[in-house]
C-alpha cells in the first residue's frame, strides 16, 4: 500500500506525508542497508525480549503506578539515570565508528562509511552526547539530589517534573526513530546553515523536532528546580547556608530558564526556513547564516556551563565528605559559581573569532573567555584546600574526583589556549579542539556523573555499587580518555581538521589506530560501570548499608535509604551549613512519635499522554502528515486545559502509615531515635 | 618576545613521540608564525599555575590518606582569608598577563591588517605590492583568482616566497574556512559576504591547504596544494597557467559550481572581469540583480540599514559607492 511517492493516489499521500517505504533505510539492498537492518534486528529482538519479560512478570501495571505516570522526584530522578545510560552506549556506537573509519580510512582505502553516513553519525554522536547523554545525566542528578539537600518532600511543580521527564524521553526516541525511519541530519551537532537548510528529506526535521521536544523539557524543569529551591528550603537555611550542590542546581536552572528560549526561537526559525520558505538564515533573500551561528551559540556556550555547574557542585559535596572536613571557602565558591553563570553569557563569540569579526570584537570576547578561567580556578583551589589537612578516603566517588581535577585542570588549560584569538585561528575547527572539548566534558560532565551515581546510589537504593568493578570503570575510563583523545591533541598541532572522513597522509594513521584503541579501553570502562550495576543488584544483600554509609554532611543523609515518598517525616530545621553535620554533632535523634498526616501530589497520566501526542506531533510534522501533526498538537492542548480541571491532583499519607516506616524504614543501628 | 628557548622545551617532548611535524608549533609562513609565537607564550606562562595543581594534586591527596595518621587533621578548618586572596588573585594575574598578550597579538595579526613585515626584523620592502588572490569556495573545491595576472586556477594556489599576500575570499553556496595552517591562521568564506586574509610564506615548499569548515559531503576532499615558489619560479608557473590555456566564463564557472568531489587541478589562462564580484554579490546567473546594486539602491532612499560603508565584511567599497556624507555620518 506504501508505493513511491509520485505513483500514489492522492489519499495515500495525504494520510503518510513522505513517508515511503524508500525512507526505510534497512530496506535498501547496500551495505548501508544491511548495517541498518542487522541493528534494527538486534534492537528489535532486545526490546521485545525486555518488553516480553515485563509482560511475563506481569510488571506493567506497576511500572505505569510507580513510574511512568509518578510525581515523585526520586523516581523521575532515577528514569533520567537509565535513560541518559542507555543513550550513552548509543552515542557511544557512534563514537566506535568514527573511531574505526577514522583508523581505517587513509590512501586508498575509503573505509567502510561513505561521507554521507559518517556526516549523520558524528552530528548524531554529538547531539546525543549532549542533550540526552550529558543534559540527561545532571536533570537526573539534579532531581533526585536538590529536594533532598533542602529539606523539601518534592519538587514546586511535580506534575511538571513529570511533563518535563516525558519531553526529554520522546525527544529521545525521536532521535532513535531516525535510525530505522528516514536518515539523521548531516550538519553536525549544532545544525549549522547552509548544510542544514541545503539537506534534503527527514534528518534535519528529526533533529529540529527531538531538540525541540526535549529543549521545552528542559526548560519547564529549569523552572522548576528555581522555584523549588527560591520557595521550598527547609525553615533557617538561608541561600547562604544552602549546600554548593544546590547552589550550581540554582545557577543551573537560572542559565536554562535564560537561554533555552534562545534555542527554542532559533530551531523554530530554521524549521520556518526549512518548512514555509523564509529567509532568515538563507543566503538570498536578505537571510544570513552568521545570525544562526551567533544565535546558536547565544544559547550553546551558556549550555556548556549549564552542564558542569551541577557536577561542581558534586565535586563540592563529595571532597568534603571523603576529607571529612567543611568545604574550604564556601563564599568564594558561591560567588565563583555566580561569576561563572554570568560570565557564560558573555563569551558566545569564542566560537567562531575566524569568521571576520574584526580585531576589537574579537579581543573583547578572548578576554571575557579568559576571565571564566578565574572562579573555576578558585574552585579548583578551594577542593584543593578542602583535601588539605583531610583524612582523605579514596572511595569510587572520590577517585572519579581526583581522576576529575587531573583531567579537567589540563582541559582547562588547553580551553584558554583556544581563548587567545591569534592562537584560535591555527587552532579552530582543529582536532586539538575536539580534544580540547572532550576533556572537559568527559573530564568533567562525565566523570562527574558517575562520581555522583557511585556517591548516591547508596540513599536511592539502600546499597553501595561494588568497589572492584567501579575502580575498574574508573581506570578504564581514566586510561582510555587520554589514549583516545591525547593522539587528538597532537593530530590538531600538526594541522589535522575535524569531521573529516579519509585521509591521504599515512603518517597520521598510527594516531588514529591508537585512538581506536583509547576508544576500546572507554568501551571496557563502561562495560565495567553496567557490570558493576549488574553485580551490586545480585550482591545487594550483602552490601546494603544504612542511610548515612559515607558520614554525610548535608541533609540527604538523614533520612532513610532509599528515603520515603515524603522525604522527611519532620522537615528539619537548618541551624549551619552542612546542617546533617551539625545535627550529628548536637546528638540528634530522630523522632519516633508524634507524626501528622502528610499533604503529598498524586500520581497522574497526564505526563504521558501529553508525552505520547506530542511525539505524534513532531511525528506528524517530520514526515509531513499533516492532519495528524494538527490532530495530536489539538490534543496536547485539549489534555492541558483538562488537566486544568483535576482537582484531585493530591493527597495524605496518614500519619499510621509514616509511623510505620519511621520504625521499620532503613536506618543505620546507631542512630536509632528515640521515642519523642 | 623572544620564544626560541621554549619552542625547543616544547617541541623536545612531542619531537620524541614519533617525529611528526606539528606545523601549528613550526610554520612556515611569518604570521601563522607569529599566532603560534603567541600561542607558545600563553601556554608557558599558564604552566606556571598549571603544572603546581597538578603536582599539588597528586600531593595533597597522598599525604593526606586517611591512612596516613602523621598528617595533621584539621576537622574544622574552612576558611583564610590569605588563602582565599591568593586563589582569587593568582589566576587572575596569569590571565592579565596572557590577556594582554591576547589582546596585542588580536591586533597585530588581525587577518585584515596589511602586513608590516614579512619575518621578524623585515619590514615589507618598500615598494613591493602585495599579491592578490581572490578565493571563492565552491562545493567541494578551491577556486583562485589572481586578478594581477589575469589567471585563475582550481585546487593549486602558488605564491612568491616574501611576498605578501593578500586574500579576498568569499562562497559560491556553503560556508567553509580556508587554512594553509603552515602560512596563516584560518578565515571563513560565506557566499554573499567577503572576508579578508593576509599572509606570506617564508620558505619554498608544497604545503597543505583545505577547508577546515564542515561543508557537507564532499568537504573531506576539499584539498588543494599551496606552492611557496621563489620569484622566478613564480614566474615560470604563471606562465605555465597561461600555456595551459582556457578560460574561466560564465559557462565554465557554471560547471565549476555543479557539486563535485576531489576534483583535479585546473588552469585558466583567462577569467571575466568582474567575475569575483558577481560570484560575491550573488549575480552570475544572468538576469540576477547583484546584492551591491540592491543595497545602493535602497543606500538612496535613504533609510539604508547596514553600515555597509565601514565594514569590511559586508559588500567591496568599489562596487557599493555609498554617498560620502552618509558614509561620514556613521563614523
Amino acid at each position: 500500500m506504501l508505493e513511491a511517492l509520485p505513483h500514489r493516489a492522492a489519499i495515500w499521500n495525504f494520510l503518510f506525508g513522505r513517508l515511503t517505504l524508500d525512507s526505510m533505510p534497512f530496506l535498501k539492498p547496500d551495505l548501508e542497508g544491511r548495517i541498518v537492518l542487522v541493528t534494527f534486528i538486534i534492537v528489535a529482538i532486545g526490546g521485545l525480549a525486555i518488553l516480553g519479560a515485563i509482560t511475563k512478570a506481569r510488571k506493567w501495571g506497576y511500572l505505569w503506578k510507580e513510574w511512568f505516570t509518578s510525581v515523585d522526584h526520586k523516581k523521575l530522578g532515577i528514569m533520567y539515570m537509565i535513560l541518559a545510560t542507555v543513550m550513552l552506549l548509543r552515542g557511544f556506537a557512534d563514537a566506535v565508528m568514527m573511531r574505526s573509519q577514522q583508523a581505517v580510512a587513509f590512501g586508498p582505502h575509503m573505509g567502510y562509511l561513505p561521507p554521507e553516513h559518517y556526516d549523520q553519525i558524528f552530528s548524531a554522536h554529538g547531539a546525543i552526547m549532549i542533550f540526552f547523554v550529558a543534559m540527561t545525566y545532571i536533570v537526573g542528578i539534579m532531581n533526585y539530589v536538590m529536594p533532598l539537600q533542602i529539606g523539601s518532600r518534592d519538587v514546586a511543580f511535580p506534575f511538571l517534573n513529570n511533563l518535563s521527564f516525558w519531553f526529554t524521553f520522546w525527544g529521545a526516541m525521536l532521535f532513535m526513530l531516525s535510525l530505522f525511519l528516514g536518515d539523521f541530519s548531516m550538519a553536525g551537532w549544532l545544525g549549522y546553515p547552509p548544510v542544514s537548510e541545503l539537506q534534503q528529506g527527514s534528518g534535519v526535521d528529526y533533529y529540529i523536532w527531538g531538540l525541540q521536544l526535549s529543549g521545552l523539557g528542559t526548560l519547564l524543569t529549569g523552572i522548576n528546580f528555581a522555584v523549588t529551591i527560591l520557595k521550598l528550603r527547609a525553615p533557617g537555611m538561608t541561600l547562604m547556608k544552602m549546600p554548593v550542590f544546590s547552589w550550581t542546581t540554582l545557577c543551573t536552572s537560572g542559565l536554562i530558564i535564560a537561554t533555552f528560549p534562545v534555542l527554542t526561537a532559533t530551531l523554530f526559525m530554521l524549521a520556518l526556513d526549512r518548512y514555509v520558505g523564509t529567509h532568515f538564515f538563507t543566503t538570498g533573500g536578505g537571510g544570513n547564516v552568521m545570525m544562526y551561528i551567533n544565535l546558536i551559540w547565544i544559547w550553546g556556550h551558556p549550555e556548556v556551563y549549564i552542564l558542569i555547574l551541577p557536577l561542581f557542585g558534586v565535586f563540592s559535596e563529595i571532597v568534603p565528605t571523603f576529607s571529612g572536613k567543611p568545604l574550604f571557602g564556601y563564599s568564594s565558591m558561591v560567588y565563583a559559581t555566580v561569576a561563572i553563570m554570568i560570565l557564560s553569557y558573555l563569551v558566545w563569540l569564542h566560537h567562531f573569532f575566524t569568521m571576520g569579526s574584526g580585531a576589537d570584537v574579537n579581543s573583547f570576547f578572548s578576554l571575557t573567555t579568559m576571565m571564566i578561567s578565574i572562579p573555576t580556578g578558585v574552585k579548583i583551589f578551594n577542593w584543593l584546600f578542602t583535601m588539605y589537612r583531610g583524612r582523605i578516603r579514596f572511595t569510587v566517588p572520590m577517585l572519579w574526583t581526583l581522576g576529575f581535577l587531573f583531567t579537567f585542570t589540563i582541559g582547562g588549560m588547553t580551553g584558554v589556549m583556544l581563548s587567545v584569538a591569534p592562537a584560535d585561528f591555527l587552532l579552530h575547527n582543529s582536532l586539538f579542539l575536539v580534544a580540547h572539548f572532550h576533556n572537559v566534558i568527559i573530564g568533567g560532565v562525565v566523570f562527574g556523573s558517575f562520581a555522583a551515581v557511585n556517591y548516591w546510589f547508596p540513599k536511592a537504593f539502600g546499597f553501595k555499587l561494588d568497589e572492584f568493578w567501579g575502580k575498574a570503570s574508573f581506570w578504564f575510563w581514566q586510561i582510555g580518555f587520554w589514549v583516545a583523545f591525547g593522539p587528538l591533541y597532537i593530530l590538531g598541532l600538526m594541522g589535522v581538521t575535524r569531521r573529516l572522513s579519509h585521509f591521504e597522509d599515512p603518517s597520521l594513521q598510527i594516531w588514529f589506530i591508537i585512538a581506536a584503541f583509547g576508544a576500546f579501553l572507554i568501551a571496557l570502562g563502561i562495560l565495567s560501570f553496567l557490570i558493576q550495576i549488574y553485580v551490586s543488584i545480585v550482591r545487594r544483600k550483602a552490601y546494603a548499608v544504612g542511610h548515612d554509609p559515607w558520614d554525610g554532611r548535608t541533609l540527604e543523609w538523614s533520612t532513610s535509604s532509599p528515603p520515603p515518598d515524603y522525604n522527611f517525616a519532620f522537615i528539619p530545621l537548618v541551624r549551619e551549613r552542612d546542617a546533617w553535620t551539625d545535627m550529628k554533632a548536637h546528638g540528634f535523634r530522630r523522632p519516633l512519635d508524634g507524626f501528622n498526616p502528610i499533604h503529598m501530589p498524586k500520581n497522574t497520566a497526564t505526563g504521558v499522554v501529553i508525552g505520547v501526542l506530542a511525539f505524534a506531533c513532531c511525528f506528524g510534522l517530520i514526515w509531513y502528515i499533516w492532519w495528524l501533526a494538527a490532530a495530536s498538537l489539538a490534543g496536547v492542548i485539549a489534555v492541558a486545559i483538562a488537566h486544568t480541571f483535576n482537582y484531585h491532583h493530591d493527597h495524605h499519607i496518614p500519619a499510621d502509615e509514616v509511623r510505620e516506616f519511621e520504625h521499620a524504614g532503613n536506618w543505620q543501628p546507631e542512630t536509632r531515635g528515640v521515642n519523642a | 618576545m623572544s620564544v626560541k628557548p621554549l619552542r625547543g622545551l616544547l617541541l623536545l617532548p612531542l619531537a620524541l613521540l614519533g617525529g611528526c611535524h606539528l606545523v601549528l608549533l613550526n610554520p612556515a609562513g611569518d604570521v601563522a608564525r607569529q599566532q603560534s609565537d603567541i600561542m607558545i607564550s600563553t601556554t608557558a606562562i599558564m604552566a606556571l599555575i598549571i603544572v603546581p595543581v597538578l603536582i599539588a594534586i597528586g600531593v595533597i591527596a597522598w599525604r593526606y590518606r586517611a591512612s596516613n595518621r602523621q598528617a595533621r587533621y584539621d576537622a574544622t578548618w574552612a576558611h583564610s582569608p590569605q588563602l582565599e586572596l591568593l586563589v582569587w588573585a593568582a589566576p587572575l594575574l596569569i590571565i592579565i598577563a596572557i590577556g594582554a598578550i591576547s589582546w596585542i597579538g588580536t591586533h597585530m595579526v588581525d587577518p585584515y591588517r596589511p602586513l608590516q613585515r614579512i619575518a621578524p626584523d623585515q619590514p615589507v620592502p618598500a615598494g613591493v605590492k602585495p599579491l592578490e588572490v581572490e578565493v571563492v569556495s565552491l562545493r567541494w573545491k578551491w577556486l583562485f583568482l589572481y586578478p594581477q595576472y589575469g589567471i585563475a586556477t582550481v585546487n593549486q594556489l602558488a605564491a612568491p616566497v616574501d611576498r605578501p599576500v593578500k586574500f579576498k575570499l568569499t562562497s559560491d553556496a556553503m560556508m567553509d574556512s580556508f587554512f594553509v595552517p603552515a602560512m596563516a591562521g584560518q578565515i571563513y568564506t560565506m557566499p554573499g559576504m567577503q572576508t579578508i586574509l593576509h599572509g606570506v610564506i617564508n620558505k619554498p615548499g608544497e604545503y597543505r591547504g583545505f577547508s577546515a569548515n564542515y561543508s557537507g559531503s564532499g568537504f573531506t576532499d576539499m584539498r588543494f596544494k599551496f606552492l611557496g615558489m621563489s620569484t622566478a619560479d613564480f614566474d615560470k608557473w604563471v606562465a605555465r597557467v597561461r600555456a595551459a590555456g582556457g578560460d574561466l566564463d560564465r559557462k565554465t564557472y557554471d560547471q565549476l559550481r555543479v557539486p563535485s568531489r576531489a576534483a583535479p587541478v585546473q588552469y585558466y589562462a583567462h577569467f571575466d572581469t568582474g567575475l569575483y564580484n558577481r560570484i560575491l554579490n550573488l549575480c552570475v546567473d544572468p538576469g540576477q540583480m547583484c546584492m551591491s546594486q540592491m543595497m545602493a539602491a535602497d543606500a538612496h532612499d535613504g533609510d539604508m540599514h547596514g553600515d555597509a560603508a565601514g565594514n569590511a565584511m559586508s559588500m567591496p567599497h568599489a562596487v557599493l559607492k555609498p554617498a560620502p556624507a552618509q558614509a561620514a555620518a556613521k563614523h
